[in-house]
């Protein structure tokens, strides 16, 4: 009897330890009186990360489709669930909303995503969910075929696509100058960035390159890190349907992690810590980076001197950018001198929304040209899909329009499958190994036996 | 306060007719009884039962957070079982874990709870209820904003420690991480060691203290023929409690997020890695299942010896 009684007593405190519990915010539901309520949500928050993009749909957006709503004598309110965390932690968070049938009726998401999300039934096609105006809606014909693509898979489109985006290298021209190198530094092979990178040192800068390693920075180490250079290495992560293993472009990569992080240019501490990303931001700010390899999210969303996380004052007279090169010139993917990878963020609807049409205008309404045109406003612009909207506002933004003119041309994207984020890891793990101190060779190898794990067997990688 | 967090005394828990205790004191009845134990009973099926039952029945599958093995989870067996026992992450975080128990609970909390109480036990006036309201306060205290204080504290750019030490630069999260959690974890945890032991030893009585001095023992040899058996069936019960709150505590990743480089990685953090940001929902389960287990071998123990009491 008292050894029963004690495993009950044991079986109570361990089972109260054990929690898998799926916890999402309830969709809202008007349904009285003929009330509609939508809500709306992003990795978005006023006064913290991607604060323009949240001030625009709670002051713009929301106050203007209810306005637009009315007078169609619909009785709509719209709601914005604000989120100001890690990609990673987001997506967690729309995985159990959405596995539980939960969750805001209009989500943004990464487009990597749509391939995992769409397999699990957690996204469906627009025309299911909305009907077949989504696939008329108007703004199709001004996106991109390869923008479109981002929101597409297995031939169907899961979603619109908001813009598109692409990585170069920024490097602080205070720096620059007293190391003795050039304002319009545009290096040609990855010698010249380490070369810069070595005059910097000298001249006192506390971290002369930021390439981001490691898996505290999730995503942001392989789309600002691995992917880039292996491109600029010749490399692609999927080749042909093949996974590549330890392939020479692979080992040239973690060799440049390698001359970086073992050679004092980077700082392998900053890629350790649990909010390096930030940490690194906010040197760069500070004037403690050299170069940094990123997306122009970190010119629109970081250093943006009105609505970054580490505002720069002089942003426009002190940020240089220049395009990343490959390992030599011609030798990066397709032969290119210079490579960049892109992504871009989807906004799509919860198949479990009550109200799926009017979920769609809303989508719909984000994307209308005056919407865009009032979110790209006062130094917010950025990529849209809509090439209509991109001619006019990309004119007066010089870093946006190098992108655009220069960068999108030769870029690529990330494979749209649903085990990539699980190799995606495995690239990361191989770049910590590399900080850490791992020669690049048996990181790369490292990283094949991994691989071969997540893609179902040695058949499928290709070394 | 010492009543409600006491072990439960072995005689009622062998009240049975045979030896002559009546075994239905309140006079209720078998039936109504039941009556009053059932909301509390279904509460406990629903949310404790159930979900340990669920997570059990998850460890079984190949079950993911995303993609086709979230629509269709296929049935692996024991394969998630098997593969933890070959994995070598899992066994860093069980290692982690019990340096994490011993280092911040058993040797930690235990020692500074019982040290405070026992220094704080015929104190009356300002400096208790200062000491007293200064621990209490670390325990009440939010986890994210403690987690916030103390990456203040240890930032090793600028951070206070640093900046109080003069030794700018020095990565204490990064250098020393488990000892870093450890004491982030003993400050956090102490204030229901010593809250238990200053209720314990009110109960000691002061007559056998007298007679202790007056026979010439020392300080030492009073704690340990008249305080520790007087209260050791508290020290056991607080061992037993903050032993698997400890063991399942998740606040460290909030300071280290499991880095650098896993080293404080303990079983909580690597759940939580495995099945939400991994999204290996069947594996995660499968593991904390095997957590399950560990702390019922660990609860096992202390309740054995605590039955030795007699």
């Amino acid at each position: 009897m008292v050894r029963k009684r004690s495993i009950g007593v044991v079986a109570v405190l361990t089972a109260s330890a054990l929690g898998l519990a799926a916890c999402g915010q309830s969709s809202g539901d008007g349904g009285e009186g003929g009330a509609i309520e939508l809500t709306i949500t992003q990795n978005a928050i006023a006064g913290g990360k991607n604060a323009a993009a949240a001030d625009h749909i709670a002051n713009w957006v929301i106050p203007k489709f209810q306005e637009a709503q009315k007078a169609k004598g619909k009785n709509v309110t719209v709601k914005f669930i604000p989120s100001g965390v890690d990609d990673e932690q987001y997506k967690t968070k729309l995985s159990l909303d959405l596995k539980s049938g939960k969750g805001a009726d209009v989500i943004d998401i990464d487009g990597i995503w749509a391939g995992e999300f769409a397999e699990a039934g957690y996204i469906k096609p627009l025309a299911e969910v909305a009907g077949p105006e989504a696939d008329s809606w108007e703004g199709w014909q001004q996106i991109p075929e390869a923008v479109q693509g981002l929101a597409t898979f297995n031939g169907k489109k899961y979603a619109l696509p908001i813009g598109t985006d692409g990585r170069v290298l920024y490097f602080n021209k205070t720096l620059f100058e007293k190391a003795g190198l050039p304002a319009d530094w545009q290096p040609t092979s990855w010698q010249e960035i380490l070369d810069a990178g070595a005059k910097l040192k000298s001249s006192g800068v506390p971290v002369p390159i930021q390439i981001n390693a490691g898996t505290a920075m999730g995503e942001a180490t392989t789309m600002q890190g691995v992917l880039p250079l292996l491109a600029g290495a010749g490399g692609e992560v999927q080749q042909d349907d093949k996974w590549t293993g330890a392939s020479q472009p692979l080992k040239d990569t973690l060799g440049l992690y390698q001359k970086v992080y073992g050679g004092g240019l980077g700082d392998p501490r900053l890629q350790q810590e649990a909010k390096g990303r930030d940490k690194s931001f906010q040197q760069f700010a500070e004037g403690k980076v050299g170069i940094l390899l990123e997306g122009d999210y970190f010119w629109r969303g970081v250093v943006n001197p009105k609505t970054g996380v580490a505002p720069m004052a002089d942003r426009d007279q002190v940020v240089g950018y220049a395009k990343i090169p490959a390992i030599e010139p011609g030798k990066g993917i397709r032969g290119q001198d210079f490579v960049s990878m892109s992504g871009g963020a989807l906004r799509t609807l919860n198949p479990s929304s009550k109200h799926p049409k009017e979920a769609f205008e809303l989508m719909a309404f984000t994307l209308s040209p005056e919407a865009l045109k009032e979110e790209t406003k006062d130094g917010n612009v950025r990529i849209t899909p809509r090439s209509d909207v991109n001619k006019e506002i990309l004119a007066g933004e010089p870093l946006l329009t190098f992108i655009s003119e220069q960068v999108l041309p030769l870029t690529a994207y990330r494979p749209p499958v649903a085990v990539y984020p699980q190799v995606s890891v495995a690239l990361q793990e191989a770049t910590a190994a590399v900080a850490g101190g791992t020669a690049a060779d048996q990181a790369a190898a490292e990283y094949q036996k991994k691989l071969e794990g997540i893609v179902g067997g040695a058949n499928n990688v290709a070394s | 306060m010492a009543r409600t967090t006491s072990p439960p005394d072995p005689k009622v828990l062998d009240a049975t007719p045979a030896r002559g205790y009546s075994s239905d004191a309140a006079g209720l009845g078998r039936l109504r009884a039941g009556a009053f134990v059932a909301p509390a009973l279904a509460l406990i099926a629903v949310f404790l039962v159930f979900p340990a039952l669920w997570v059990i029945y998850l460890g079984l599958m190949n079950y993911r957070l995303t993609g086709i093995a979230a629509a269709e989870p296929q049935f692996v067996g024991l394969d998630n079982y098997l593969k933890a026992l070959t994995d070598p992450g899992f066994w860093n975080s069980t290692v982690l874990t019990f340096q994490f128990v011993l280092g911040s609970a058993v040797i930690g909390q235990v020692v500074l709870g019982f040290t405070l109480a026992w220094l704080m036990r015929n104190r009356r006036g300002a400096l208790k209820s200062v000491v007293e309201g200064v621990v209490i306060l670390a325990w009440i205290l939010p986890s994210a904003v403690v987690a916030f204080l103390w990456v203040a504290l240890l930032d090793r750019d600028s951070g206070t420690l640093n900046a109080m030490l003069g030794i700018p630069g020095f990565a204490w999260l990064l250098d020393h991480p488990m000892l870093s959690i450890i004491l982030f974890n003993t400050w956090r945890g102490t204030a229901f060691s010593m809250m238990l032991y200053g209720a314990a030893l009110g109960n000691v009585p002061p007559s056998h203290l007298e007679s202790a001095r007056l026979a010439g023992a020392s300080g030492w040899q009073q704690l340990r023929d008249v305080v520790f058996p007087h209260i050791r069936g508290h020290i056991l019960t607080n061992l037993l409690l903050i032993s698997l709150w400890t063991f399942n505590d998740f606040g460290p990743f909030l300071l280290t997020a499991g880095g650098p480089e896993n080293k404080t990685e303990i079983l909580a953090v690597y759940v939580y890695k495995t099945a939400l940001q991994s999204g290996d929902l069947g594996y995660g389960a499968a593991i904390s299942t095997i957590i399950l287990l560990i702390n019922l071998v660990v609860a096992i123990f202390y309740l054995r010896l605590l039955r030795r009491r007699r």
